[in-house]
């Protein structure tokens, strides 16, 4: 197709470029129209269904429950001043940053593991692996609360034959709190894995055949070569996963519903009590709104990280 | 190969290249050891699920014997799930909000990539980014102001409001995706269809789309996970059961206050993790190659 196409380039080129000057402008007028109207659709889309939604929960957030008059910003006054609110901000925290820490390492580790691993046999392993990440999590969620289960559960089966004593996994606090990172690294891990082991391979083989000829060590591989290389992308996947952690609701909603006494809320799973189950709306938007600058927040340090690094690349 | 020439020279550079050699082999090894160990540990909940899907309720709350494995394989909660009208419901309406998600999504995603990445605008390129930096707002922020606009608009307690908001979740990744594909097509390539008197749809048509076949593949695979897996929206606009997808079903249904009919559950997450299984199974490579393209190029 290419060949095919590309002989009458040379031929009429010449013909266009000779246009005069006002039908070109007419020509890129009539480009930029086109180009916007093929936008509009995601436009739309996002204007419509993001943008709008969350001026409008900033709005919904300054109503009282009734939403029949202005209260400013007391929602959120009410919010920071409540025991389980704090509670929230701490989990939430504490939920991302320890989930996406693990998942990091664990992926990094995994990721290591496969590229030694030979082509051929690397698909098999990497298909298995990716298995948590397949399944909807909403359903293997519901697996691993089956397994948390207290009365018949597979796990204190284990602990029991092993001679320890069954563990209440969802019923103590900082239990549960142990039981929803772990499902969240569980199901997380391999998305680390894969955009890692992508990285690795995108390292020049040069590089490493340089750093041994000067005599570095596998360490010290890992540290000046490997890690500098894949700096971007481990920020930019730390970046996605935290938003995407900090933002979790499955997890918690379905293994624990914020329980035992709140331990387990979350920013996503508290607004969700507050504002559908209890019919607060402000209120609930208030919480979620609080997810936003933390976001931002981290989001701005990445990627400016991320810019500044391909800028030294690219100089 | 090389070894044999080395031999008849020098015979100490072979002790060194065979302990090279089986240094390799042992990282080798060691490397399948603790990948193998990861992969059990990995598949627990899924080998879990399936073993209770096969138990029957009897078994289950008999609680005798290792709750690890069968002792007597049934199928009968599969094949009260098949005949079960509600689940029949659930599967039927998920798979049509899933195929018009996608559809949507890659209306939506292949047309916007395909301006920004090859006419550009005023403001395309703050548009690109902004875009994607839509995943800053994440939708258990967005679902409460949009239990307003979607009462709003009456799609309470309807499945079509899924086919709304899903495509929210999936096109900024998926722009994203096709604006990398559509990016490394040569400009020289367009220029010669404009020149022979392409029209910009027949261009997108004719060479883009073909072009960029894996990536729209990738593409396509992440809407249809989003849009099969979505827990949160279906949860909060959803009640009825005739409405319902999967996830909420599941959920919803078959846990009837504090009854757990776990064989049935675990039956109903095998049949609804199948399909997403096998499209990774035989579309794996498209899938990773799309998710890491952009990556490791930005």
């Amino acid at each position: 197709m290419a060949d095919g196409t590309s002989v009458p380039v040379g031929v009429i080129a010449p013909g266009v470029v000779a246009r005069p000057r006002g039908s070109m402008k007419k020509f890129a007028q009539r480009r930029s129209t086109i180009a916007v109207c093929l936008c509009l659709p995601l436009i739309v889309l996002v204007a419509g269904f993001v943008i709008y939604p969350a001026f409008y929960a900033i709005y919904l957030s300054m109503l009282n429950k009734k939403m029949t008059a202005f209260v400013g910003l007391s929602n959120f006054a009410f919010l920071l001043k409540r025991h389980t609110f704090q509670l929230v901000i701490f989990q939430s925290c504490l939920f991302a940053i320890t989930a996406v820490v693990f998942k990091a390492l664990i992926g990094f580790i995994l990721a290591h593991l496969m590229h030694n691993v030979p082509g051929k046999n690397q698909r098999i392993w990497r298909g298995l692996l990716l298995v948590p990440w397949v399944i909807p999590l909403a359903l293997s969620t519901l697996t691993w609360w089956w397994m948390f289960d207290p009365s018949y559960s597979a796990l204190n089966w284990v602990l029991e034959e092993l001679g320890f004593r069954a563990v209440p996994w969802l019923g103590v606090g900082w239990i549960a709190r142990f039981c929803t990172i772990t499902v969240n690294v569980w199901y997380g891990t391999p998305f680390f894995m894969i955009m890692y082991l992508a990285a690795l391979k995108s390292v020049p083989e040069q590089l490493y055949e340089a750093a041994s000829i000067d005599g570095a060590g596998a360490v010290q591989k890992l540290f000046f070569v490997t890690l500098p290389m894949m700096r971007n992308i481990i920020a930019i996947t730390v970046l996605f996963s935290l938003i995407v952690t900090f933002a979790d609701f499955d997890i918690v909603r379905i293994l624990t519903s914020g329980g035992p006494e709140d331990m387990t809320h979350v920013f996503a799973t508290y607004a969700f009590q507050v504002g559908i189950q209890s019919g607060d709306i402000p209120l609930g938007a208030a919480d979620s709104l609080f997810m936003f600058p933390i976001l931002a927040f981290a989001a701005f340090f990445v990627l400016r990280g991320v810019t500044r690094r391909s800028k030294e690349i690219a100089v | 190969m090389s070894a044999t020439t080395f031999e008849a020279a020098n015979n100490r550079p072979i002790s060194h290249r065979s302990s090279m050699h089986r240094q390799r082999a042992w990282a080798l090894w060691g490397s399948y050891a603790a990948l193998g160990a990861f992969v059990v540990v990995f598949l627990v909940p899924p080998f879990y699920m399936l073993m209770t899907s096969l138990k029957s309720s009897a078994e289950i709350s008999a609680q005798k014997g290792s709750p690890w494995i069968v002792h007597h394989p049934t199928l009968a909660n599969f094949w009260y799930l098949i005949t079960y009208p509600n689940f029949q419901t659930y599967y039927l309406n998920t798979v049509i909000v899933t195929v018009l998600t996608v559809v949507l999504s890659m209306t939506i995603a292949i047309l916007a990539a395909f301006s920004l990445a090859r006419m550009g605008f005023w403001g395309s390129q703050t548009l690109a980014t902004g875009v994607f930096l839509t995943y800053l707002i994440p939708a258990s922020l967005l679902f409460l102001p949009l239990f307003r606009v979607i009462g709003f608009l009456g799609l309470i307690n309807s499945y079509w409001c899924l086919v709304l908001l899903y495509p929210t979740l999936a096109v900024p990744f998926c722009t994203w995706i096709m604006i990398g594909y559509f990016s490394s097509i040569p400009k020289e390539l367009d220029e010669a269809a404009l020149i022979d008197g392409a029209g910009y749809l027949q261009m997108l048509f004719r060479i883009f789309i073909p072009v960029a076949m894996p990536g729209i593949i990738a593409a396509t695979i992440f809407a249809f996970t989003i849009s099969w897996g979505a827990f949160l929206y279906p949860l909060a606009y959803l009640y009825t059961s005739n409405q319902m997808v999967l996830t909420v079903g599941i959920v919803s249904d078959l846990i009837r206050g504090d009854v757990f009919e776990w064989g049935k559950i675990m039956a109903a997450n095998v049949l609804a993790s199948l399909p997403p299984i096998l499209i990774y199974a035989f579309l794996m490579d498209y899938y990773v190659a799309g998710l890491t393209a952009g990556a490791t190029k930005g």
